[in-house]
């Protein structure tokens, strides 16, 4: 490449080249997200009106970025109305201090912690470990993975890329348990540790899939119920969510749940529904005494002023990481970056910058798969030609390719240039081709024929056309 | 009706055979073709890859060859979904720009969609031998123009002797995807492996495969690994089966008279309800 990369775009492409030809990566890949998206595709039908219900959802997402500042003060009023804190960060580094400040006062020891993609964002584990803070995550597969210490390789399903046997080891080393690798028997090992945090913990911090503007809730959802666990028993609680999440309304919540659950893992609901509305008041069995809402932009405002504002509409299911033809082959980790996959490689780089992820909007073959899956209709498909726009505008393209299409553009322009191009390149297609097949091209050409040989050119249709007329002309009249 | 013919670079340089079919069968099918010259691409290579305004010239000229044309059929999905879905959008800054961009999204159909949902071809009419045991991958783009794989399977199905085997994963895209099979060749490279594996195990002699773009990738892979298998688009096995089979009366009424009765209002039973009226007398 003529151009300059930085270091970790440059990486993407070995990292993603290394994990396609790992057929262990490509098989574990295929089953598991496959799999999913096989149980999405039966779940879906079971709605009265699937895409008009897809729709109705873009449509409510739609309406709350258009309004989100009024949602936002709305939503901020009801959280402080029902004697919550909510806390505005910026950044990431703004939001990790928050909260570290807000354990730091409460004297926290151990803090639990139910499954969030946006803290892994912004790295929220390591800030508060680095200020001598104890967290520990909760959800299985999460817990497993800080074990390892290891980073999701999926939205949802975190640790789709670690076998059964793994984590028999994981467990064995880590928690001194004897081998074992069923999944029933290692549930119950973490189950054990996970049930005495629990009890112990001083803080919660959650998430959020959804937060209702007119009052103030924020929901979650779990399969396993750890996040019920982290919100309802800790004296103190942080949730902390990005501020597209907002809903205007309670009612609109059910919708987004059926959808949330049918796509993610073709369940018809979540296991657990949990609805935080403030912190405990008087006479209520259990809840945190102190509620705090840490509500983060890091990069969301700037995607809300632009043209890829439906990014924004995400539900963070995964259904376009499962359905994504690329993503099976490569896996979460080769895309480095907290959202992987289709709709990670839009927002990954909107969210951060486009030089750091000038790769990911390219490395797509743009089949639709994830249009087709997406809950809440985001074009992912053309938000990411427009991303490979950007890159290129911005100069993140080699030159060898701009100027290539420069002069595809002036040969297209003209039907004589073309016909001289197609005759050129069925004389050149000839040289060196055995038995009608090309075996190996030069240049660019090289990486296509490392996996195929390619037809040469047979005598182009715009030189049969006429002998096609009389051809048509002749069996008109034999049939006469 | 008449029908102008988008070639598509791709058929046109690698696949003319297949566009002749398309003439062929609507020929048959009493719908004269004409072949709009000067025509060349449009523009998906650069759309795909973010050159917008690239794409943007040459779609323009690709209206502008086209503007006469009543009706456009194409053999190749990815570039019917391009000219559906993507003019309108590259065009939309200049509001007459965009209408014409409309009409030509409007006018312009995919092969087997033409047949299926615009012309409702009955083929029960048809004689259509084809001895084959054939397998089916979905090309992407189909999805774009709203052809299911039901949609094109229920042509599939017409063909006398033609035992189906259905493909795990039809819809996975082959890993074609324009540049991007250069830019990322390894998982370009290991989708194409997979979806050829699926097709293999199928036991197939033949996929059917409607796309240009598709088939050039996996024509290339099933060959760089010694395996015999045929792909072939419907054009090409509907042009055959129509030749084989016993379709001489239709074809004579067909001759009889120009094709320009309008849509839907033929009901003289020859096997198209959308043209060659003149055989009905």
């Amino acid at each position: 490449m003529s151009h300059p990369l930085p270091i970790v775009a440059e990486d993407f492409k070995h990292r993603a080249a290394a994990a396609a030809t790992n057929l262990r990566i490509a098989e574990i890949f295929d089953r598991s997200a496959r799999g999913k998206d096989d149980l999405r595709r039966l779940a879906m039908p079971e709605l009265p009106h699937p895409l008009d219900t897809r729709e109705l959802a873009a449509r409510i997402k739609n309406h709350t970025l258009q309004n989100l500042d009024r949602y936002l003060d709305q939503f901020a009023s009801r959280v402080r109305d029902h004697g919550g804190h909510v806390h505005f960060a910026a950044d990431g580094t703004q939001a990790n201090q928050i909260i570290t400040e807000i354990a730091q006062a409460a004297s926290a020891g151990l803090i639990v912690k139910s499954k969030s993609m946006v803290s892994e964002e912004i790295e929220l584990n390591h800030a508060l470990q680095a200020a001598g803070l104890n967290v520990l995550e909760t959800d299985l597969g999460e817990y497993i993975l800080q074990l390892a210490g290891e980073k999701p390789s999926h939205i949802v399903t975190p640790m789709a890329h670690k076998p059964k046997e793994e984590v028999g080891q994981l467990f064995a080393a880590k928690l001194g348990i004897p081998y074992t690798d069923d999944p029933t028997a290692l549930t119950k090992a973490a189950r054990k540790v996970l049930r005495e945090s629990f009890r112990a913990a001083d803080m919660g911090i959650i998430g959020a899939n959804f937060a209702v503007a007119e009052t103030g809730t924020v929901v979650i959802v779990t399969n396993e119920g750890n996040g019920r666990f982290c919100s309802s028993r800790p004296r103190l609680l942080v949730c902390l969510m990005g501020m597209e999440k907002l809903v205007p309304q309670l009612k609109h919540v059910p919708i987004y749940l059926k959808l949330l659950a049918k796509s993610a893992t073709g369940q018809r609901i979540t296991c657990y529904t949990s609805m935080i509305t403030g912190p405990k008041r008087a006479g209520d069995f259990d809840g945190p005494e102190e509620f705090h809402v840490v509500i983060l932009d890091n990069g969301r405002s700037h995607v809300l002023a632009g043209e890829y504002r439906d990014a924004l509409r995400c539900i963070r299911c995964g259904a376009c990481l499962n359905a994504c033809p690329i993503y099976r082959k490569i896996g979460g980790h080769a895309y480095d970056a907290t959202y992987p996959g289709p709709i990670g490689s839009v927002i990954s780089p909107l969210f951060t910058s486009l030089a750091t992820y000038a790769d990911l909007p390219s490395a797509c073959s743009l089949c639709g798969a994830c249009l087709e899956a997406c809950p809440v209709r985001i074009d992912l498909p053309t938000q990411l030609i427009h991303l490979r726009s950007d890159v290129n505008k911005d100069g993140h393209s080699p030159l060898s390719w701009r100027l290539g299409f420069k002069g595809w553009k002036l040969g297209m322009s003209s039907g004589l240039l073309y016909r001289l191009g197609a005759t050129f390149g069925r004389w050149f297609m000839k040289i060196g081709a055995r038995d009608g097949w090309k075996h190996k091209l030069p240049a660019t050409g090289g990486i296509w024929t490392r996996y195929r040989d390619v037809p040469v050119m047979p005598k182009p249709f715009h030189k049969r056309w006429a002998d096609l007329q009389k051809e048509l002309d002749e069996e008109g009249k034999d049939e006469r | 009706m008449r029908v102008s013919l988008f070639v598509t670079c791709l058929s046109d340089l690698y696949f003319p055979e297949v566009a002749e079919s398309v003439v062929r069968v609507l020929h048959r099918l009493g719908i004269a073709c004409d072949f709009p010259a000067g025509q060349t691409c449009c523009g998906q290579p650069a759309l795909n890859s973010g050159y917008l305004d690239e794409a943007r010239t040459v779609a323009r000229r690709m209206i502008d060859v086209f503007a006469d044309a009543e009706t456009v059929v194409t053999p190749s999905g990815s570039c019917c979904a391009t000219v559906r879905e993507y003019f309108p959008h590259l065009l939309k800054a200049d509001p007459a720009e965009h209408r014409r961009a409309q009409a030509m999204a409007a006018k312009t159909f995919e092969f087997t969609e033409f047949l299926q949902k615009r012309l409702k071809v009955d083929w029960s009419r048809w004689d259509l031998p084809y001895s084959a045991v054939a397998t089916f991958h979905y090309s992407c783009h189909n999805r774009g123009i709203g052809m299911s794989p039901d949609d094109i399977l229920g042509l599939v199905r017409q063909f006398r002797g033609l035992k189906y085997r259905s493909l795990v994963k039809t819809e996975q895209c082959c890993g074609f995807g324009g540049t991007f099979a250069v830019k990322f060749g390894e998982i370009s490279g290991a989708m194409v492996q997979d979806k050829i594996a699926c097709v293999k195990a199928t036991g197939a002699d033949t996929l059917i495969c409607n796309d240009g773009g598709c088939t050039l990738n996996i024509i290339g892979a099933l060959h760089r690994e010694g395996v015999n298998i045929q792909v072939k688009h419907v054009a090409s096995m509907l042009d055959e089966a129509m030749k084989a089979g016993n379709n001489r009366q239709l074809y004579a009424r067909r001759a009889d008279g120009p094709a320009t009765v309008p849509l839907h209002s033929c009901s003289c039973g020859h096997g198209v309800t959308a043209a060659g009226g003149g055989g009905a007398g």
